[in-house]
């Protein structure tokens, strides 16, 4: 496979607790995630709120520092690259980000906003040529050109969202990671946004990496899956595997909370008890303090990730006991 | 714009009536008048006084009168200082003030807004503790503290600028006023800038630009601080209309011949006419530097610009 976007025991850590040395405490934001991805691939990470999503997309792109592993971007390193060639690999690698209103500048036109990746990484180029290639990425995310004269503040969060893409791709990247991307728009718009990246990805041969925590858009656009609690990797595979017959009870938990459309199904609750705190994390699997599985050696080692079938890897003590999933729990 | 600037001009001439109302009746609910002495006058000679300067008149006619003199541009005779008229004495300390006050408008906006913008990206830095530690330093030490002092150091001990004095031409005086002057905005300047700056760079579109690969420098002075500066913006007027129309402790330290003592020379010395020119000149300043802090605002931010409705 041809990989544009590698990334091997990715860790990222912070300082809390302000203060100087004696107070302050490391906090493990993301741990040992690795992937491989390829052309026209979507890489969908799907986990709770804090578990880490997010702070991963960024280090993807280098904007937070990278405290152990290495990620790799057509095949250079991110790591270990001082700010200004940081800065070119951003050429191929580029976001769409949650909150697509506050991420435009308010006091620049839409058209500046898009432009602005092509005055710093092609100073040379043309006002005109510029212009139009503007206008082709305005029409290529379904606006009018004539909207680059424009603030973001006259358009709706789908169409800043529109214009973010716009931005994002106007550089003809190879990696977009998306954080969230869909996540602050109506339901009918986020539709709308969904086609429109899975269609650019079509023309473009872009890899995506698709941040959400709604699993229902990440079964719709990704080929693989990644399911991160706490900042750990849980269960990564292809997306059927991951649906249809998931090896980690965290998945399973998940997926069955996703209320059913279906009359008369009563929500269950499957997942009990609150997120530990990333600070202090539980012993052993680090989702054993709410897995309905847990058993000793689960709150007593953390068990390896484990190559269950090729191209799908868990992080469970018990998958082996699953050949066909991990069952439903009918309460 | 340019029908908005008319529209907020016109609509400033109620204000200006206002102020001038106002404080005339209130100059003369104080109690006292321009003529009362330690030693009494004898009442024919004060009557007499009274009568030439139209004092014995109903006051609504007083007032009629001088607003009569205000809309042919006549401010009136100084009650204090014999043989000027206010005209006279506002426009000959008037550019003193102005001047000085321009300089340090200038100079506190050129050192605070970089001090601040440093500070900011020097986050809990030493740099950051220093700039924020002198910052609070030039707020906290009075005017009348910091130009003794300087007067002191740079005038005396290393005797590289005069102590006072004012003459036409000579740079040199100006130096020390000017500093004295702009510290105490400087810091507030600063103060502000960073406060700003620094949410503006947590701000979503701030680091979205940061993904794309926006130089610092780029970052820094095209996105962030823009937005930045709008608090800093909303207090330079203010200020401005305070500092142009001069700083009495400033000008009587330094023995300018400025227009900032005769306010308070002229209040205490109920000098009516005198007292009602620096209101109406000072609240003329305050009116036009607010339009001009609206309209640097539609500068900075599309959002506010006028006749921009959606």
């Amino acid at each position: 496979m041809n990989a544009v976007l590698q990334a091997a025991n990715v860790g990222v850590r912070f300082r809390v607790g302000g203060g100087t040395w004696p107070r302050q405490r490391l906090l493990t934001a993301v741990e040992g995630v690795g992937f491989t991805l390829g052309r026209g691939e979507t890489l969908g990470v799907v986990g709770e709120s804090g578990c880490g999503k997010s702070t991963l997309g960024r280090a993807l792109l280098g904007l937070v520092p990278l405290a152990a592993g290495t990620v790799s971007v057509d095949g250079h390193r991110l790591d270990r690259q001082s700010d200004a060639r940081l800065r070119d690999l951003r050429r191929h690698a580029q976001m769409v980000f949650q909150d697509p209103q506050g991420s435009l500048d308010p006091r620049m036109t839409v058209g500046q906003s898009v432009a602005e990746p092509l005055e710093i990484f092609e100073p040379r180029m043309s006002r005109n040529e510029r212009r139009a290639r503007v206008a082709g990425v305005l029409s290529q995310v379904g606006l009018a050109p004539a909207h680059a004269d424009r603030y973001p503040h006259e358009f709706s969060g789908g169409q800043c969202q529109r214009v973010g893409i716009a931005r994002a791709i106007i550089l003809k990247p190879s990696i977009i990671v998306c954080d969230e991307p869909v996540s602050a728009l109506d339901v009918s718009v986020q539709g709308q946004v969904v086609n429109l990246l899975a269609g650019l990805q079509g023309e473009l041969g872009l890899a995506l990496v698709f941040i959400s925590h709604n699993l229902a858009v990440v079964r719709h656009l990704s080929t693989r899956v990644l399911v991160m609690y706490l900042g750990r990797p849980m269960e990564q595979g292809g997306r059927d595997d991951i649906y249809g017959r998931p090896l980690h009870p965290y998945t399973r938990a998940l997926l069955d909370a996703v209320p059913s459309p279906e009359p008369g199904r009563p929500a269950r609750v499957p997942l009990a008890g609150e997120l530990p705190s990333p600070l202090a994390p539980p012993q052993g699997c680090v989702f054993s303090t709410r897995c309905a599985w847990a058993n000793d050696l689960c709150r007593r080692a953390r068990p390896a990730l484990d190559e269950a079938r090729p191209g799908h890897q868990v992080a469970c003590h018990r998958w082996r006991e699953w050949p066909g999933g991990v069952p439903r729990r009918e309460d | 714009m340019i029908t908005y600037v008319l529209k907020r001009l016109l609509g400033a001439v109620p204000t200006l009536a206002l102020i001038v109302v106002l404080s005339f009746l209130l100059m003369r609910l104080a109690p006292g008048g321009p003529f009362d002495e330690e030693q009494a006058l004898p009442p024919e000679i004060k009557a007499n006084l009274e009568r030439a300067y139209g004092l014995d008149q109903p006051l609504h006619v007083q007032l009629g009168r001088y607003v009569g003199g205000l809309l042919r541009g006549d401010f009136g005779p100084s009650f204090k200082f014999k043989d000027f008229t206010v005209t006279e004495l506002i426009a000959a300390g008037l550019p003193v003030s102005l001047g000085l006050g321009a300089l340090a408008m200038i100079v506190a906006v050129l050192a605070g807004v970089p001090l601040g913008v440093l500070a900011a990206m020097r986050h809990n830095r030493p740099t950051d503790h220093a700039v924020m530690a002198v910052a609070v330093l030039g707020i906290a030490v009075p005017v009348f503290v910091v130009a003794p002092l300087a007067a002191l150091v740079f005038g005396i001990h290393l005797g590289w600028l005069p102590v006072a004095g004012w003459a036409p031409g000579q740079w040199r005086d100006v130096v020390l006023p000017t500093l004295t002057l702009a510290l105490p905005i400087v810091a507030y300047v600063a103060r502000l800038t960073r406060g700003s700056m620094l949410d503006v760079l947590r701000s979503p579109f701030v680091r979205a630009a940061r993904a794309r690969g926006v130089p610092r420098l780029r970052l820094v002075w095209r996105h962030a601080l823009p937005a930045a500066l709008t608090p800093v913006v909303s207090y330079l007027g203010p200020a401005a209309a305070a500092v142009l129309t001069g700083s009495l402790v400033v000008e009587t330290l330094f023995g300018l011949p400025g227009m900032g003592r005769y306010l308070v020379q002229a209040a205490l010395n109920r000098d009516y006419t005198l007292v009602m020119g620096v209101v109406i000149v000072y609240g003329a300043f305050m009116i036009v530097l607010n339009l001009v802090v609206d309209v640097t605002y539609a500068c900075l931010d599309p959002r506010v610009r006028p006749g921009n409705s959606r």
